[in-house]
């Protein structure tokens, strides 16, 4: 019985780390490798998962035969979008930015505030659902005490596809290599003959692609409102800075990490309280490790 | 025949209000070497910073093979043949020796040509290390491969021998010139050891207080006048 209860919360864990990882992911890339801090990180998430919503009504009004699938299809426009929002973005603001970072957290915030209005605007306060297709609501019994959610299973899964993807885009093509050099040394990636503010533009939408997704995955476990992203700013951050920022590994494993105590201790305690034991826990180690978990050594 | 491939016409660099480079006209022609020397604070750094594109003149044109390139950004500058290896060499730590290569390869590609790992064995052996941690020797030679592997015409080196040991100094003036001599690179370099300006120079530039006071071929060079003008 016991360890039922820890199984299933280590599973429900698991879903809160996949989609932090997910965020940040996105947030690695952008603030780890550029730099830049992005307020509306949150809201580039909520695209996603309002995109999702909306695709799941248009494929049940319209495209019945979609009904089914569209989860996936909805993926896959969520990337675009927040990917072409982002591109949009950086073009409009972040590049005009890249030399003032203070100012960058205060633009972006900006941004957040607008774009949750625009949600509000568009779509109402009120919290909407996209319909899940039926084979993602049940769930997996490997015994007779233990319960596993289908769509917190595929979540999983996604994760796993795009972190693999991003570590592919990031250290096995050219692309990454032009990435890695504009970040630790934007003039002289230039000269070694970068397009530096290409580069720039793509990282942005990229990162702000993978935040689309994690709307679209955030949809199978809670319900879209206004400011659903930005409730998951602060851990997404959090994510980040205690993974160490220049490491992709340290954010896996500080998303795992968070995300598993703030399971557990939830299960013994209120919600509020874990967070405490969470975050007192990350002061503590980051008062140690100042540079985070994971941090590349080499002399510079 | 003598083709002029780099031009300097009147430039002036300054940093806000001060004057770093008052006005410097020099032409370079195709598979020559030229020195240029001075001592700190000449305007040396400075120059080689205009001349990719780091730094923007105030006025005054550069032109590579007949077109201006005055304004345009280092990668652009790259990708017309120029090639920079900075003072400090500053190559990306975090990535490998091989990826450091690959940065300077033209955009989409990842094969770094043989002949690159030819001129540096040393680099082929540590491929996969991180740049960081390879000592200042090594760093220097994976700069220059760095500049080498976008394939370029004029090389501008900002001086290579800076914080390097004596014999892998004279080590790099024989490789300087084999490469000059394989590729048909024309290079310009920005130096304050005499000797290591002498051993591979075909011409010497010697600038003082941003200005040009001395030029003259390797053969006619009058050391000790030029011995002069870098002592202090």
């Amino acid at each position: 019985m016991n360890a039922a209860i820890w199984a299933m919360q280590a599973f429900t864990g698991l879903s809160t780390f996949c989609v932090l990882l997910l965020m940040a992911l996105g947030l690695a890339i952008i603030f780890g490798q550029m730099g830049v801090i992005n307020m509306a990180h949150g809201e580039f998430m909520t695209v996603g998962a309002y995109t999702t919503y909306l695709l799941s009504e248009v494929s049940q009004r319209w495209l019945p035969g979609l009904t089914n699938w569209y989860f996936f299809l909805s993926i896959a426009v969520s990337f675009l979008l927040a990917g072409a929002f982002g591109l949009l973005v950086e073009h409009l603001m972040i590049r005009k930015l890249y030399r003032r970072p203070l100012d960058t957290l205060l633009a972006t915030w900006g941004l957040s505030l607008i774009m949750q209005q625009g949600f509000r605007s568009v779509f109402g306060a009120r919290e909407v659902s996209a319909k899940l297709p039926d084979w993602l609501m049940g769930s997996v019994k490997p015994s007779a005490a233990i319960d596993i959610p289908i769509n917190g299973l595929v979540v999983i899964g996604l994760t796993a596809a795009l972190t693999a993807l991003v570590f592919f885009a990031l250290f096995s093509t050219r692309f990454g290599i032009d990435v890695r050099a504009t970040m630790q040394n934007r003039p002289m990636a230039s000269a070694a003959g970068i397009n530096t503010a290409r580069v720039d533009r793509l990282t942005f939408g990229l990162g702000c692609g993978l935040a689309g997704v994690a709307g679209a995955a955030f949809t199978t476990i809670g319900s879209t409102g206004p400011t659903s992203g930005s409730a998951y700013i602060v851990d997404t951050f959090l994510v980040v800075v205690f993974g160490g920022a220049q490491s992709l590994f340290g954010t896996i494993a500080s998303a795992f990490s968070i995300a598993q105590t703030q399971a557990t201790t939830e299960f013994f305690m209120t919600g509020s309280m874990a967070k405490v034991v969470t975050l007192s826990a990350i002061i503590l180690i980051l008062m140690v490790r100042p540079q985070g978990l994971f941090a590349l050594k080499v002399r510079r | 025949m003598v083709e002029e491939l780099l031009n300097v016409q009147s430039v002036r660099v300054c940093y806000g209000e001060s004057e770093a480079i008052a006005s410097i006209s020099m032409s370079v022609n195709k598979g020559e070497i030229v020195a240029v020397m001075g001592l700190n604070g000449m305007g040396k750094t400075t120059l080689m910073k205009a001349l990719i594109g780091l730094l923007m003149p105030r006025s005054g044109t550069v032109t590579l093979s007949g077109r201006e390139i005055t304004r345009a950004e280092p990668f652009e500058r790259v990708a017309l043949g120029l090639a920079y290896v900075p003072q400090g060499r500053m190559v990306f730590p975090t990535l490998t020796v091989e990826e450091n290569v690959q940065t300077g390869l033209p955009p989409g590609t990842r094969e770094v040509p043989a002949q690159i790992y030819r001129f540096f064995p040393v680099l082929l052996e540590m491929k996969k290390r991180r740049a960081g941690n390879l000592s200042g020797g090594q760093q220097q030679q994976l700069a220059i491969a760095r500049a080498l592997a976008s394939g370029p015409r004029v090389l501008l080196l900002d001086e290579p021998t800076e914080g390097i040991q004596p014999s892998i100094i004279k080590e790099l003036a024989v490789q300087l010139k084999q490469i000059r001599d394989e590729v048909g690179l024309t290079i310009v370099v920005s130096e304050q050891v005499l000797s290591f300006a002498l051993s591979v120079a075909d011409r010497i530039i010697v600038l003082n207080r941003g200005a040009i006071v001395h030029q003259s071929p390797r053969e006619g060079v009058d050391e000790e006048s030029v011995g002069k003008l870098l002592s202090i």
